[in-house]
């Protein structure tokens, strides 16, 4: 359903702030680990879209979920993945693109045996 | 010949009704441009029936008579140094929240309905809401001047119109208004002058005028009845439009309905920040957020959407599940604000054990179940020197703008996550209430200004948060962190030292 606008051409005025190229390169990656609601919501990174996908979890996941007692524990080959919505086997020595991953996509995942502080 | 005195009514008629007149030299359509587009259909501009029969001249002794009051308690509250004499220098923080996270939205208000005044037709509703964009502006003045005096002693108050324009959370509150103005005059009388002004207001006013009460702000308080009349009016206005457009077209009811439906949503998101402020910041509690939202919403509203009924109008849509997050939404904003307490521009804290058991008191179905363990570890973490903060940026609702902290509906352990396409690239939401919003006007939102995503394409000061933090004039080490610690904390204990140093 198109906008109620005063002018008949608004969309020609429309400036989205987010589209990739504002990134300088990057794209926006969410992630959000279950059951671990101590971290309020997903987090948000922007990432080389080449970065291999172990990379992100070394370098990136791992180290910003780091201050929950539970991290420590973390199997990270018994993880359960979703890249936007589907459930997902990541290949961790692909790319973030060539594990299907695109600007502003989400990833969640879940570590089985670890179901937090009642969920916290 | 003697000269008859004018009636109240007649004279109100003369000064208001009388003034205006037909244009000859252009047409109406084009001295009124902004009235036909949004589709609302009004025949007959004259059965607008003006809610209060105020003229200018007597609005204008009335508001001064209540300024002099005011002004007259601000002075003495100052004298006696009024802000020694508060339940606790946490309550400040509420202060805080209303100046950076209210106040700007008075000026917005003023704005908005200084378009609505001009640009609708009828001349009574031009004048309601032309009076009430002074009003609004007073207030915004008024409440400036009020917590002025807070500003010689505490932190994170004195840089809030710039706050406003960039701190991420203020984003939420200035979002919401600038949508509000960049929509049509109509939609903006139903989206402030109803939903925020007569259907949420209880809401927004009772917590920070009996929380001032409650915490000895005598000024906030006196701010708070001087801005009493004028908000009564401002509903009776809320009231009075939404009647009118509903009597004028029954082609209109589908269109007031949708912008209830968005209004009542977007209002209930920026209010989780008062129920957080309610449940968590007030030292001496007034009653629970989920206490308030039954009295004022659930009875009040419920009891109004019967009466509105007459004209086909129905409860706002996701009014069930608002109801439903009433039991969780002032923990789950705190928990934002305790994580990010480093860019927050006022103090937080872990409830003490007699504010938990508060919390589950008035939170008997939730709180002990979800929150408590969360606080208790966060406690704990906090002993031992391991105080949790959260070192990335979150994801962000690209309606509402907040985190995307709210939980799935009927459960309160999993992220409600919810997303659309829009010309290729992908768009998220909190909720579903703010799904349709966006899906409704995608050409709108898809603009929306993100702080987190500002942040990361580096237009708000640098990369790292001290960069950002100076961007936002937040004083890094003083307005931000916990409370204790803090110079606020400081202060405090100096004036309280001193006192018990006297009565020794």
């Amino acid at each position: 359903m198109p906008v109620t606008a005063i002018v008949p051409d608004y969309e020609s005025y429309v400036e989205i702030r987010d589209v990739q190229k504002n990134f300088h390169g990057n794209i926006l990656v969410f992630v959000h680990w279950e059951q671990h609601l101590s971290f309020c919501s997903a987090i948000a990174f922007p990432l080389p879209p080449t970065m291999p996908f172990d990379a992100l979890v070394s370098d990136v996941i791992a180290p910003h979920y780091a201050a929950h007692p539970d991290a420590a524990k973390i199997d990270w080959t018994k993880a359960v993945w979703s890249i936007d919505g589907e459930i997902a086997t990541p290949d961790f020595n692909a790319s973030l693109v060539e594990n299907g991953l695109h600007h502003k996509s989400l990833i969640r995942f879940w570590t089985p045996g670890l179901p937090g502080i009642a969920y916290s | 010949m003697s000269v008859k005195k004018l009636g109240l009514r007649q004279r109100y008629e003369h000064m208001t009704r009388g003034l205006d007149w037909e244009t000859s030299y252009q047409p109406m359509d084009k001295v009124f441009p902004y009235d036909q587009f949004e589709g609302i259909k009004i025949k007959d501009w004259s059965a607008w029936e003006d809610p209060f029969r105020l003229t200018m001249d007597s609005y204008w002794k009335f508001q001064a008579e209540k300024e002099r009051k005011l002004y007259a308690v601000l002075d003495s509250f100052a004298q006696n140094n009024g802000q020694t004499n508060i339940s606790d220098a946490r309550y400040i923080n509420a202060v805080k929240l209303f100046l950076t996270g209210i106040s700007p939205e008075e000026y917005q208000a003023h704005r908005g309905f200084a378009f609505a005044g001009r640009h609708l037709r009828g001349a009574g509703t031009r004048v309601a809401a032309q009076m009430q964009s002074i009003d609004e502006l007073r207030h915004l003045q008024t409440q400036v001047h009020t917590i002025s005096h807070y500003n010689k002693f505490f932190d994170g108050l004195g840089e809030f119109p710039h706050m406003h324009d960039r701190v991420w959370y203020l984003s939420v509150p200035k979002s919401f208004f600038d949508d509000a103005r960049s929509a049509g005059p109509f939609e903006f009388m139903i989206a402030i002058g109803f939903a925020f002004e007569y259907l949420l207001t209880n809401l927004l006013f009772v917590p920070f005028m009996s929380g001032a009460a409650y915490n000895g702000d005598m000024s906030t308080v006196t701010f708070g009845f001087s801005a009493q009349s004028d908000e009564s009016r401002h509903m009776t206005l809320g009231i009075e439009v939404i009647k009118f457009l509903l009597e004028q077209h029954p082609d209109n009811l589908p269109i007031v309905q949708k912008w209830v439906d968005k209004w009542f949503w977007r209002g209930h998101r920026l209010l989780g920040l008062v129920a957080m402020m309610m449940d968590y910041m007030l030292p001496k509690k007034v009653m629970s957020w989920k206490e308030a939202w039954d009295i004022y919403f659930v009875e009040a509203g419920g009891s109004l959407f019967q009466d509105l009924g007459r004209y086909g109008l129905k409860m706002p849509k996701y009014a069930d599940i608002a109801t439903e997050e009433a039991e969780h939404i002032s923990h789950q904003n705190w928990a934002v604000f305790y994580q990010y307490t480093h860019a927050a521009a006022f103090h937080t804290w872990m409830p003490d054990a007699e504010h938990l058991d508060w919390l589950s008191a008035k939170y008997p179905n939730t709180f002990d179940k979800y929150y408590r363990p969360r606080w208790e570890m966060w406690a704990k973490m906090e002993k031992e020197g391991k105080r949790f903060y959260n070192g990335a940026l979150p994801q962000l609702c690209q309606c509402c703008q907040i985190p995307m902290a709210y939980t799935e509906p009927g459960d309160p352990t999993t992220i409600c996550f919810r997303s659309s396409k829009y010309k290729d690239d992908t768009y998220h939401f909190c909720s579903d209430g703010c799904k349709d919003i966006f899906d409704a006007e995608p050409e709108k939102f898809s603009q929306a200004w993100l702080p987190v995503h500002q942040i990361f394409q580096g237009n708000c000061g640098g990369p790292t948060v001290p960069d950002v933090l100076n961007w936002y004039h937040l004083n890094n080490g003083v307005d931000n962190m916990d409370y204790v610690g803090s110079p606020d904390e400081k202060i405090w204990n100096e004036w309280h030292a001193e006192n018990t140093r006297k009565a020794v």
